[in-house]
């Protein structure tokens, strides 16, 4: 789960971790008020959206008085951000953070994350702060250090001195780094985050350290035990499909493609999207209603991939283990009678209770299609979607 | 011959008495596990049908000899049943629960990295020899017992289909492995490999992997330098999008790391025959494994 970076930065600032003065508005009136507030100029203005990129965007501003925040306030609130990462259609600004602007004598990135083969939490830093982290990854690998810390053991002061000294840093702010990164390590682990990032960490011209930026990610397996964060979710971020299928458990990302499927299981539902790309047509989302599937959550499935205007065709491919094909069948053929299904379904079964969901799908009066197997299904459906679009 | 479970294998289940626990005994039970023993705090000196339950797993190996336990505890518990299990000196632990919080994972691999236990999963359908043990959640029919190919997989009913195609084609297996689909799993690709090099009876291998983290390419590196028996490969994910998890905690593409196109590139390079298309999966296997 994503949270706001205003949202991560009142986690920085229970933890102690310095964050510049500022507030977060969600009108031009307001955010002329922070501005008031704050001493002087210049102030910093920040679009509230999830995705990166949001300066080149034109979502973050640097106004020298108050006409131009008051300027600054006015483009950015409601204004459609579209970045590297938002995907052309953008995502609308509804909340700004406005904040002193800081003198500035060095960026530093510092970001914790899991790496996963060797089980460890990795502690990132690199001089090459306010850059994008995985370009200086890639082409200059050795300005980035990595210290490896054991979960069970945490943050040593060995692992602090090793990344202070790599760095370079100057005397004076080595102490306000460790406690930095300390108390960073703390909410890393305290709150489950499975990405956490401030790029970048500033050095300020009077010998102080600001985290200017907050990034953080959560690990949603861990959402469980962190209502805090659960509140912090913003649902205008999410896609209004992706929102309603999770509401009913069933794990739906919506795609641009024209073919719809559902699946039994996150890998065969990767690789029945794959299949149906092979075929000569494109997935319209990912959906793996789960091994343990009711009549009811295929139903609600099917609607969720029906609402998706873009569908042309729908593939629901299951391999019955726990759901059993029968109970698929059933739920399938419910979802028809309620919905106007209006766009040829292939269906292909197989595993427990095979014999008896054929028989249910054959024996009903709906236009469902019946598959023998994969590669079958996948070039029946494709054909029945593109003969449509025709 | 097999790998890490067979006839020998006595297993005890965590989380007997809940419905997953106990279905899923019932269906190990009638493959011809032999299922001993059952855990549940607070529910000790019960029996689940025939097999007693017990309040802690020491409780349980001490009295009935158990060398494999299979883990049915709900997320926010998992963690310590499966430290509970190594503890208690389980030779293999086999955690079928899905939703573990990753830094307890974490906790979990260090912790057992200094102890002979070895996990399975999480998050994994189990691990099965066809004709001899079940220690998971799949459906039996479509195995088919005698060898010789061993099949390792991060994923379930994609393992399904996989296996199923096998089995159609006339190709049995000696051992089915789910390693699970979380970003953290026990026992990864490289020590499944090397254990099917190793087995007599195993003369071919089918690894199913998908987006997410770099364990197909270690394996690929592992495959190119210690492997004599031939390997197919299949990769999940071609048209997942960057950024998005995909379902499995573990099927994530960050940012230009752990994408499809380059598993299966690294895949090849190193001498893994790699299947593109799904629907053909058994009839590409028949042809590699030919003189397996």
């Amino acid at each position: 789960m994503k949270i706001h970076e205003y949202q991560a930065k009142k986690l920085f600032k229970k933890y102690g971790i310095p964050i510049p003065d500022g507030d977060v508005a969600s009108t031009v009136d307001g955010a002329k008020q922070i501005a008031n507030k704050l001493s002087g100029f210049p102030v910093v203005l920040k679009a509230q959206i999830h995705a990166g990129g949001r300066g080149k965007g034109g979502g973050v501003k640097l106004a020298t008085s108050m006409d131009e925040a008051v300027q600054f306030a006015d483009q950015i609130i409601g204004m459609t951000l579209v970045t590297d990462q938002t995907g052309p259609g953008g995502q609308k600004v509804k909340k700004i953070l406005v904040e002193k602007g800081l003198n500035i004598s060095e960026e530093l990135y510092l970001g914790i994350t899991l790496d996963r083969s060797n089980a460890k939490i990795v502690v990132m830093a690199s001089k090459a702060g306010g850059m994008d982290i995985e370009t200086v990854a890639e082409e200059s690998p050795a300005k980035i250090i990595k210290v490896y810390i054991n979960p069970l053991l945490g943050i040593l002061p060995f692992h602090c001195r090793n990344i202070a000294f790599g760095l370079q840093l100057p005397l004076s702010v080595m102490k306000s780094f460790y406690e930095i990164l300390t108390n960073l390590y703390r909410l890393f682990v305290d709150y489950d985050c499975s990405l956490l990032e401030i790029n970048p960490l500033v050095i300020t011209k009077e010998e102080t350290m600001m985290a200017l930026d907050a990034k953080i990610n959560f690990d949603d397996n861990a959402l469980f035990r962190h209502q805090e964060i659960v509140d912090y979710r913003d649902l205008d971020e999410e896609d209004p499909l992706e929102v309603e299928a999770s509401k009913h458990n069933l794990n739906y990302i919506n795609l641009d493609g024209n073919v719809g499927n559902m699946v039994n299981g996150a890998g065969l539902a990767m690789a029945t999207m794959d299949i149906i790309k092979l075929a000569g047509a494109e997935p319209a989302n990912f959906l793996d209603v789960g091994g343990g599937a009711n009549e009811e959550m295929v139903e609600i499935g099917l609607k969720i991939i029906l609402s998706d205007k873009n569908v042309k065709g729908i593939l629901i491919n299951i391999f019955g283990g726990i759901l059993r094909c029968d109970v698929l069948a059933k739920g399938v053929v419910e979802a028809a009678r309620k919905t106007d299904i209006n766009v040829p379904v292939v269906v292909r079964m197989e595993g427990t209770n095979v014999d008896e969901g054929r028989r249910i799908l054959s024996e009903s009066r709906f236009n469902l299609t019946t598959a023998v197997d994969l590669k079958d299904a996948a070039q029946r459906v494709a054909k029945l979607a593109t003969k449509d679009s025709d | 011959m097999s790998i890490f479970v067979d006839k020998n294998t006595r297993l005890l289940v965590q989380g007997i008495t809940g419905r997953e626990g106990q279905f899923h005994t019932r269906q190990c039970v009638a493959y011809g596990t032999r299922v001993i023993a059952g855990v549940t705090p607070g529910k000790g000196g019960q029996k689940m049908d025939n097999i007693p339950v017990f309040h802690t797993v020491k409780a349980a190996v001490d009295q009935t000899g158990a060398n494999c336990s299979m883990i049915f505890v709900p997320p926010p518990f998992a963690a310590d049943a499966i430290m509970e299990a190594a503890d208690a000196k389980i030779n293999l632990i086999v955690a079928i629960t899905e939703g573990i919080p990753v830094l307890d994972m974490m906790r979990v691999k260090n912790d057992l990295a200094g102890k002979p236990s070895r996990l399975i999963g999480p998050n994994c359908p189990g691990i099965i020899t066809p004709g001899e043990c079940k220690v998971g959640i799949m459906p039996s029919p479509i195995h088919q017992p005698g060898g010789p190919i061993g099949v390792v997989s991060r994923s379930g009913t994609l393992t399904y289909e996989v296996v199923h195609q096998l089995s159609r084609e006339g190709i049995g297996q000696t051992t089915c492995i789910g390693i699970g689909g979380d970003p953290i799993c026990g026992t990864n690709f490289i020590e499944c490999l090397d254990a099917f090099e190793k087995d007599p009876e195993t003369s071919g291998i089918v690894l199913v992997g998908e987006i997410g983290g770099t364990s197909e390419e270690e394996a690929s590196e592992f495959i190119a330098q210690n492997m004599t028996k031939p390997v197919v490969g299949f990769i999940a994910g071609l048209t997942a999008p960057p950024g998005r998890r995909m379902g499995h905690a573990g099927a994530i593409i960050s940012g230009r790391s752990g994408t499809a196109t380059g598993k299966i590139a690294v895949m090849k390079k190193s001498g893994i025959h790699v299947c593109e298309d799904l629907g053909g999966f058994g009839r590409f296997c028949t042809t590699v494994f030919k003189d397996a």
